[in-house]
């Protein structure tokens, strides 16, 4: 501070040489620094992730299916999500069939949203009459309509299935993706069994 | 420091004896800011972006004395606004058209900047710092979008989030860590709320301020692309310049009496504007479960929502043989063998990105970049006139093709997708990307005309 008072204003003193020491206590001191300036950012930054409470949330859900009627959907909400329940006619397994070469991924062997053991198979689900599948697309999160019937949506033709709204994804009664669609994977089969022949635990699919 | 005696008498003698930072920065940006004296219409969209700032922020704080922030009761605290608040549908109508009248103005203040070469030499760092806040005002109409908590304004947020989603390994988990919870619920309502009210126009207000700052430094451009310094008087003042106040002061304030009886029209009038300012759906209370028939963002942001929409796995093949030509043409212009082979080394990573990784994420990349790259234009543009005024007639003509491409992908990203939307908007987004990737080869190209020494001016 002294030698700087003595100069004109707007005058830097020009040092000599770098006073190594000092130089180094500098930088020494502005890495503990941030070390502080991290070490307070992490508890901002956990506060930004799924609290307890949002976590607890995800209850398994009980659901009566035999007031399905044969061709209709039920929709219950499980961990904040559309879990779709499809009571499949004989006709609407047909369909599934007949489409095998069209899908993307016939079999449900992508990875990304593995389908669980006992779906994966041509209905992909436990009995083929219910089609239990979580009603969001794997595109962008936006939920398909449906069962449209077929002929009646330009972009499943012949068809019947589900329509997303937003990007036109659309996918078989099994919840298939069609190909050349943006929706990458097939609808998620969420973890899921039966109680009773008519009751499912849409959740948990634990086997004890 | 010695006691200096003011040439201010009176109160502001006193102020400027203790403060001289008031008087002396009110002559740098105001009474002693020489702009150029041949602006014309297209130099009153800044001063309009600052109004509509202010209305946004205004009104803005009073929403935020009716609105509550919370999933159960926000849908309900808007309509409580809309008909129960005195005057409340008048402050809400404001803020819901300011927002659609900031981007009107700011892509209008944009075009100007493309059009005279405003970001050239030495006004790099005023454009960067538009471009910043061009960036920091989507987040701000993002964010905000959410708040009415409408159907439009969840699957919206939904599909915005998710496309973080699409990014490999890390997205699901950024994107629950974006939302808070794993759907878009309670807690993503709060910190957006946060993020619209106190983050981001903070972040904005300082960059607004950057900005300024900037251009007051090197000055501004003008319609002939000339600079007004190189020709000054003997007190140092430019030829061609003008005070800002009270020349331009007035000029604005004239045209801002124009702005706002537009803008109140459309307040009083047509407040939706046909559902593109406020969209029918969002009339409907937030449905986790059921996703409207039709889904589309509000208008200003539909040109990139096109080019996400656009990137299929057809796509892919487009944008591979237009990556191959782009290296080609890099390869044959460089001359330094280490860059080739970098860019060749870099094109056949991309090459194979562009076929392991999911389209949907080339569609988020795309997206981004179609955001991004209006930061690398005063790099791009090698012409050697500033304005369109001296450049040969087809390079304004590629401006407005792309200006076309933009409202033309904006159009498109309204309307429910279709097969044959889908491939025009492919045609656009390579129109679109073409522009700026090829810039730097065309706008060195054609006869361009001679640049005045000074600006041309025809007093009225």
């Amino acid at each position: 501070m002294s030698t700087s008072t003595s100069l004109p204003s707007g005058q830097a003193p020009v040092p000599a040489s770098v006073d190594k020491e000092r130089r180094n206590a500098l930088i020494v001191t502005c890495a503990v620094g941030g070390v502080g300036v991290a070490a307070v950012a992490a508890p901002f930054l956990a506060s930004l992730a799924p609290s307890e409470r949002a976590k607890a949330a995800g209850a398994p859900v009980e659901v009566d299916v035999s007031s399905i009627a044969a061709g209709d959907k039920l929709v219950v909400e499980w961990r904040g999500l559309p879990v779709w329940i499809l009571r499949r006619t004989p006709e609407m397994l047909q369909s599934i069939k007949q489409v095998d070469g069209e899908v993307a991924d016939p079999k449900s062997l992508r990875t990304q949203y593995p389908t669980p053991e006992y779906a994966r198979n041509e209905y992909r689900s436990i009995k083929p009459e219910f089609l239990i599948a979580v009603g969001v697309c794997t595109h962008l999160g936006c939920s398909p309509t449906g069962p449209v019937a077929a002929g009646a949506s330009a972009a499943l033709g012949n068809d019947p299935g589900f329509v997303c709204p937003c990007h036109g994804s659309t996918f078989d009664l099994a919840g298939r993706v069609f190909k050349n669609k943006p929706a990458p994977d097939n609808l998620p089969v969420p973890p899921h069994k039966y109680l009773s022949d008519t009751v499912v635990l849409i959740g948990d699919d634990s086997k004890a | 420091m010695a006691e200096q005696k003011s040439q201010y008498s009176g109160l502001l003698g006193w102020v400027d004896e203790r403060m001289p930072t008031l008087m002396s920065e009110y002559k740098k940006h105001l009474s002693e800011y020489y702009a150029p004296k041949n602006f014309n219409i297209w130099y009153i969209f800044g001063g309009l972006a600052i109004t509509v700032l202010v209305i946004q922020i205004v009104t803005g704080i009073f929403l935020v004395m009716n609105y509550k922030p919370d999933a159960n009761l926000a849908f309900a605290s808007v309509e409580y606004i809309m008909r129960d608040v005195p005057g409340g549908w008048f402050i809400r109508y404001m803020h819901s058209t300011g927002a659609s009248a900031f981007f009107v103005v700011v892509y209008l203040h944009m075009f100007r900047g493309l059009m005279y070469g405003s970001y050239r030499k030495p006004r790099e760092l005023v454009w960067i710092f538009g471009c910043l806040i061009f960036l920091m005002l989507m987040g701000e109409a993002f964010f905000g979008y959410l708040l009415p908590w409408g159907q439009m304004s969840y699957w919206g947020a939904q599909v915005i989030v998710n496309l973080f989603g699409a990014i490999p390994l890390i997205g699901p988990d950024l994107a629950v860590f974006i939302r808070g919870d794993y759907v878009i619920g309670d807690a993503t309502l709060n910190r957006f709320f946060a993020f619209h009210v106190i983050a981001i126009p903070l972040v904005l207000l300082g960059l607004v301020v950057a900005h300024i700052l900037a251009l007051h430094d090197v000055g501004s451009n003008n319609p002939d692309g000339v600079e007004i310094k190189k020709h000054k008087d003997s007190a140092g003042r430019p030829l061609d310049g003008i005070p800002f106040h009270p020349y331009y002061t007035v000029h604005d304030i004239f045209w801002t009496a124009i702005f706002l009886m537009l803008f109140f029209a459309v307040v009083f009038f047509a407040p939706e504007m046909g559902g593109y300012f406020l969209e029918w759906n969002n009339f409907i209370p937030a449905d986790p479960l059921t996703t409207p028939n039709h889904i589309a963002p509000v208008w200003y942001f539909t040109p990139f929502y096109s080019i996400l929409r656009a990137t299929t796995e057809q796509f892919m093949i487009w944008l591979a043989v237009g990556t191959i030509g782009m290296a080609a043409l890099i390869i044959l212009s460089i001359r330094n063998a280490m860059a080739r082979g970098a860019v060749a080394v870099g094109t056949i990573v991309l090459l194979l990105g562009f076929f392991t990784l999911d389209p949907k994420f080339w569609g988020v990349v795309l997206m981004g970049v179609s955001v991004m790259i209006f930061f690398g234009l005063p790099w791009f543009d090698q012409s050697p006139a500033r304005s369109m005024r001296y450049r040969p007639g087809w390079h304004f003509w590629l401006l407005i093709a792309w200006v076309v491409a933009f409202l033309w992908l904006g159009y498109l990203g309204t309307q429910p997708p279709t097969p044959a939307g889908t491939l025009i908007s492919q045609v656009l987004t390579l129109v679109y990307f073409g522009f700026f990737a090829l810039m730097p080869w065309w706008s060195r190209m054609g006869t361009f005309k001679p640049v005045p020494d000074r600006i041309t001016f025809v007093a009225h």
